[in-house]
């Protein structure tokens, strides 16, 4: 019985979470885009935005950055670097652990901003509100797991997680096996990321899918979009051109 | 040389009388929704003024509008792309909503609904935020309506740079102007500049400048871009909106609905033709003061044959073209000079025009002493000092200014003139510059303002573009989603659902 839920939750699970979150971003985005935004509040309330909302993303890209490349890179890579396993897991830690704390101080004040000031309760819906504790939650659990990988320096554990991500996307199910005895914190990191990629495409996160950094390569500065040639259906398909000429 | 065509707008504000029909209009077509209560397209401030939002000219402040850097090229005052994007987490530039003002209601049904009570049931006012109660409002859309409030916190207004501003704190030498401001359409508009997603754009055919509600994401980096604060941040549905010229009627040949509504007739539409490949160079010329003068010279003027083959062969329809002849636009602004861009040291190249307001002499007092230039008061003695319109209008630099009142005043000498003795007075038009047939032909325009000479607005010519087939039984305006309203119910997506009306559920 033990191995069957370990085997959905780690197994099973983690392909539903991928399809809702790719089938779900891409449905939103042809069907919903009027709702697709980033939804800031700033103008609502600046106060403890600004060192909120910097610290948070900052934070968290770095620790987002840090799963990528940490959990999808093949372990074989790094061999062939001359990274030991051992100095890996340190990495991990210290990186992850400055980042995380510098992420939890962010949403420390993010979620004391918008639970506690009115204006911007009153102007969260459910899911807002929703998605920034589970947030919280899964950083409280992944600072959480530093205590306990320093009972594993070696780096045999982490090694197992990659082994377990890389299976996953590699198709292979069967991997669940790997994440059997587990600390319960990694269990509950683990499940509570994948929820989030499944609740992803019905919260603002979508926006990660939007951030802008093609602006730094958009030639001049102007937009004009021309009428001709345009399928009307679509105005936001049109032809864009720059202006003035460079 | 790329022809292009632009509708711009002209505001007579010597006649303008600040009744505010033109905003409200406009609240009510556009902005009368939830997350938009504080957003005014069109607002009329009283000048002199801090404004709407608080302090909105002031750019050392709030960063809007375009910087020249000592290497020639000008880029957003909010910095660079990659600040830009360094900034987006939190947009340091970006005004708080108690900047514009906390949008409110009233308890109005607690006047219906009160028990009997030893005083008279008041309506208390309510955030129409947060739905909580309002003690005191302390700042609203219109707050200095009609220079209320203390001279002092009036005082702060931008334009009085280089004025010595504390004699019109006395009530005897104060003096007050309406300032309409609506999103200027830029011919090199900051908003779009500042745009991460390259949401906003201008339309190549009409040149009004739109955001694009399905790619808008809400950076917000546009309402920091722009230096008219006229780009608004919707809290409800997190996308930025603003001005759309009410391109639905453009489109279909009407005027816009403020300068439809528009009691005091100040307002003109119309069609001007310029060179596309001059903007950059216009908008960089090193010296504030010449920027007027710069967005002057890339007009092109419509009965100029070359113009015209060059237009032709840019693809402009000939109606446009016909139209940009007839354009009170290019009589106003180019040809007579009377009219004035807002703050051109903003470097944006805004596409609406101001005719300066005449005022009354300075000192009744003084009025045998003023200096009569022949038949007319010298436009310094004017009670608003010419320093501050041309802080307004012209970047600091008095001639243009000072030029366009005294055209006005010659409109006023010579029609006196005409109808009062019965004497065309070549003398007056010729000391301001101009032709006897082209101060009457101003008095056509600006006095008596018939609707067809104040809106010369030629039909978009969709079916040269596109194919007419397809939008057949399509949507007119939306917010995006094609023909929904953005809102669907119930909504897989975390919109909020919307209470029915009473209409809907039956």
């Amino acid at each position: 019985m033990r191995d069957a839920i370990n085997h959905i939750v780690f197994g099973w699970y983690p392909y539903l979470c991928l399809t809702v979150f790719l089938l779900g971003s891409l449905a939103r985005f042809d069907r919903e885009q009027y709702t697709w935004r980033s939804g800031s509040s700033q103008m609502l309330r600046k106060r403890q935005l600004t060192w909120g909302s910097n610290l948070f993303h900052v934070g968290i890209l770095i620790i987002f950055l840090g799963h990528f490349v940490g959990l999808l890179t093949p372990i074989q890579i790094f061999d062939a670097l001359g990274i030991s396993h051992g100095f890996k897991q340190m990495m991990a830690i210290v990186v992850g652990g400055v980042a995380g704390v510098a992420c939890l101080v962010g949403m420390t004040l993010l979620v004391h901003r918008r639970l506690f000031d009115s204006r911007i309760r009153k102007t969260s819906s459910v899911g807002d509100i929703a998605v920034l504790l589970l947030l919280y939650a899964q950083l409280v659990l992944g600072l959480a797991t530093i205590v306990v990988s320093l009972g594993h320096l070696d780096g045999h554990e982490m090694v197992r997680f990659m082994t377990w991500a890389q299976g996953i996307l590699t198709l292979q199910p069967g991997v669940s096996s790997l994440i059997a005895d587990a600390h319960p914190i990694f269990k509950a990191h683990l499940f509570l990321g994948m929820t989030i990629f499944l609740v992803f495409p019905f919260t603002r996160l979508v926006h990660i899918w939007s951030a802008p950094v093609w602006y730094l390569g958009r030639r001049g500065y102007q937009v004009v979009r021309s009428r001709s040639g345009v399928n009307a259906a679509r105005p936001a398909m049109s032809r864009v051109r720059n202006l003035p000429a460079e | 040389m790329k022809v292009r065509a632009q509708i711009a707008m002209v505001l007579n504000l010597d006649k303008c009388i600040g009744c505010h029909t033109c905003s409200v209009t406009c609240k009510n077509v556009w902005t009368s929704r939830e997350g938009m209560e504080y957003a005014w397209f069109n607002n009329v401030e009283t000048k002199p003024g801090i404004g709407y939002p608080k302090d909105w000219e002031n750019q050392d402040r709030w960063n809007g509008g375009w910087v020249r850097r000592k290497n020639g090229r000008i880029e957003p005052r909010i910095g660079s792309k990659w600040r830009v994007l360094a900034n987006i987490f939190a947009n340091p530039d970006l005004p708080e909503i108690d900047d514009y003002y906390e949008p409110f209601t009233f308890d109005y049904d607690h006047l219906q609904k009160a028990p009997e009570l030893p005083a008279m049931p008041t309506a208390r006012p309510r955030s129409l935020i947060t739905g909580e109660r309002i003690e005191k409002i302390k700042w609203g859309p219109n707050w200095e309506e009609i220079l209320g409030g203390e001279f002092e916190k009036r005082a702060e207004d931008y334009n009085f740079d280089g004025v010595e501003k504390e004699i019109y704190g006395q009530f005897e030498n104060t003096f007050m102007m309406y300032l309409p401001r609506l999103c200027e359409h830029c011919l090199n508009p900051a908003c779009v500049a500042s745009c991460p997603s390259g949401a906003i754009y201008k339309r190549e055919e009409d040149g009004i400048v739109l955001i694009d509600q399905d790619k808008c994401r809400g950076w917000r980096m546009c309402v920091s871009g722009c230096p008219y604060k006229k780009i608004y941040y919707n809290w409800s549905s997190g996308k930025s909106e603003k001005c759309i010229l009410c391109y639905p009627r453009i489109e279909a040949g009407q005027p816009t609905v403020c300068s439809e509504t528009c009691v005091g007739r100040i307002r003109y539409l119309g069609v001007v033709l310029y060179d596309a490949d001059r903007i950059e160079a216009a908008a960089s010329v090193p010296d504030e003061q010449d920027l007027y003068e710069a967005q002057l010279s890339i007009f092109l003027d419509p009965k100029d044959p070359k113009v015209i083959a060059q237009a032709r062969a840019d693809g402009i329809p000939e109606s446009w073209i016909e139209g940009a002849r007839h354009s009170p636009i290019w009589k106003m602004a180019m040809e007579w000079k009377v009219a004035f861009p807002l703050h051109p040291e903003y470097r944006t190249l805004p596409m609406v025009w101001y005719v300066p307001p005449l005022s009354p002499i300075q000192s009744a007092a003084e009025a045998g002493k003023i200096g009569h230039d022949g038949e007319m008061p010298d436009v310094k003695s004017l009670r608003i000092p010419l320093r501050y319109l041309a802080n307004l209008l012209t970047a600091g630099k008095e001639e243009p200014v000072a030029l366009g009142l005294e055209r006005m005043l010659a409109m006023r000498a010579y029609m006196r003139a005409k109808t009062i003795d019965g004497v065309i007075d070549e003398a007056i038009a010729k000391r301001v510059g101009l032709t006897a047939a082209q101060i009457d032909e101003m008095y056509q325009v600006m006095a008596i303002a018939n609707y067809e000479d104040r809106f010369v607005i030629p039909t978009a010519h969709r079916e040269l573009g596109e194919d007419a087939y397809d939008l057949r039984g399509s949507c007119g305006f939306s917010f995006g989603n094609g023909c929904s309203d953005g809102r669907t119910e119930p909504s897989l997506f975390g919109t909020p659902k919307k209470a029915k009306t009473p209409m809907e559920v039956s």
